[in-house]
């Protein structure tokens, strides 16, 4: 691991201003992929804003009948929150469908948004990754791609985030409310969060430097039935190949995303619409520009029929 | 030197050159007893426990968050100890295999675990014992699972809920079983 210098943040603010006047600066919350990718030397920051002493760990219920969750909620605290679990049951699925209690217990609710791929090529750092090393190319494309992206993914990039509860925020149409380094505050809709990997895959979400997630808020509940299905290699503590959130009303109609497939939890309009026409009309609608590897092609198989049954328990589902 | 909360925000100017190791005050109290230590900014919490404090009940197993051989608890929360500065855990209570139980005085769950034979090279067994625990609180304080059937309803201590709770605990050796028998055995005793 590099050196770095290390601070604990006063307030968001400073911690904004001072991640943008500080070179090579980055927060640190729960640490559990930062560190995991400096011992790694994949991240190597100069500084360390600890941000952990910052009053941002409560779930609040918002005026319009939503849920406010601060930046350092951790996973474990967010998935067993009462109102999480009877109103926004999608959300705690897919927490618990994710890493261990260990680190569960330490990865926060902004960090988890801001984690990196797992991408095989993106950690061995001696193979070239236009992600890690801007430029260098993408040995992913070519190499064994079975774990990366079907959909929307680029010739320099084929990663995948690898998160599932940001698949479950995009569903429940999150917010992402952040603090700039000159103390502005604004809302980013999570669909609008993160970048399309086009010749800049390096470049992840649309935050600036400095800027600082406080928050993400939830809409008032949708109703429903809600469902988190996670498909993996093992039954437990594994990253998804791929994984489908659903939100389905008792008429058939509702809403579909999917972990898995590509850079940024899949979600798309028109397949929401043909929710109550049945899965494949669904699945046409999120995959019909697929652009699979050879050896992650079966991904799109596997999202048809986990689309099929998570449809299928939506509407059995009371 | 000052500590890490009344250290200033760093100006370009003042911050050391690149790699320069930069070393740190900390207090951990561990087990009851607190210690001032001086650390690089880089040592781990683990590292600390077993290079500074030489408690070497705590293993290095992967040293990225896969194995769960370092498992302690922070503030009563079990965590990977690999994946956390030891600068980030002052004045917060720590809690190792060494204050769970010693082989004088052996915690009824160690006491189980060789009962039940629930190791073999014993690796492991630090942080198994130490997630375990952690395990048995976490149902007890109702925080819901992957396996749990009802995410409103109380959690059921069953071995179905064990196992899935346990996967961030890899046993090279493969005793999972029998670990998952000394959890029951030692859960069993303490529900009546």
């Amino acid at each position: 691991m590099k050196a770095f210098t290390y601070e604990k943040a006063g307030s968001p603010q400073e911690a904004a201003r001072c991640a943008q006047q500080t070179p090579g600066a980055k927060f640190i919350a729960g640490g559990t992929n930062l560190l995991d990718l400096m011992k790694l030397e994949i991240e190597t920051p100069l500084h360390l804003i600890d941000v952990n002493g910052l009053a941002l760990d409560a779930v609040e219920a918002t005026p319009d009948g939503g849920l406010r969750i601060g930046a350092l909620v951790r996973n474990t605290d967010l998935a067993a929150d009462m109102r999480v679990r009877r109103d926004y049951a999608v959300l705690s699925r897919a927490l618990l469908a994710g890493a261990s209690g260990q680190l569960r217990n330490q990865a926060t609710t902004a960090g988890n948004l801001l984690q990196r791929t797992r991408c095989p090529y993106f950690y061995d750092t001696h193979q070239p990754c236009n992600k890690r090393t801007p430029g260098s190319g993408c040995a992913a494309r070519d190499g064994y791609s079975r774990q990366l992206a079907v959909v929307a993914a680029s010739e320099h990039c084929i990663a995948t985030h690898p998160s599932d509860m940001a698949v479950a925020m995009r569903l429940l149409d999150a917010t992402v409310e952040t603090v700039r380094p000159d103390g502005s505050e604004r809302a980013i809709p999570l669909a609008e969060f993160y970048r399309v990997p086009g010749d800049t895959p390096h470049l992840e979400t649309v935050l600036e430097a400095g800027e600082f997630i406080i928050a993400v808020v939830l809409p008032p509940p949708l109703g429903g039935t809600h469902v988190y299905r996670k498909v993996r290699d093992r039954a437990s503590y594994a990253f998804a190949l791929i994984s489908v959130a659903a939100v389905v009303q008792p008429d058939g109609t509702g809403r579909v995303a999917l972990g898995g497939v590509a850079h940024q939890p899949w979600r798309r309009e028109a397949a929401d619409e043909a929710m109550a026409q049945g899965s494949g009309p669904v699945f046409d609608a999120l995959f019909h520009d697929a652009d699979p590897t050879e050896s992650n092609a079966f991904k799109l198989v596997l999202a048809k029929r986990t689309l099929a049954s998570v449809l299928a328990e939506g509407r059995a589902t009371p | 030197m000052s500590t890490p909360h009344d250290t200033p925000m760093l100006q370009d100017a003042e911050k050391p050159p690149e790699s320069a190791p930069h070393t740190l005050p900390v207090t951990l109290h561990v087990n009851g007893q607190a210690h001032s230590l001086h650390v690089d900014s880089r040592t781990t919490l683990l590292d600390a426990l077993r290079e500074h404090l030489h408690l070497t009940g705590t293993k290095k197993g992967c040293d990225h968050g896969q194995c769960g051989a370092c498992t302690v608890m922070v503030n009563g929360r079990r965590v990977n100890a690999c994946l956390t500065l030891a600068v980030m855990q002052d004045g917060v209570e720590i809690t190792t295999i060494e204050g769970v139980g010693t082989p004088e005085d052996l915690h009824p769950l160690q006491a189980a675990f060789i009962k039940h034979d629930g190791y073999q090279c014993g690796y492991c067994t630090p942080g198994q014992i130490c997630s375990s625990l952690a395990v048995l609180a976490e149902i007890k304080a109702g925080i819901p699972s992957h396996v749990s059937g009802d995410l409103l309803a109380a959690p059921a201590l069953s071995p179905e809920e064990i196992r899935e709770r346990m996967s961030g605990n890899i046993c090279r050796c493969g005793a999972y079983a029998n670990i998952l028998d000394a959890i029951e055995d030692y859960a069993g005793g303490q529900t009546s």
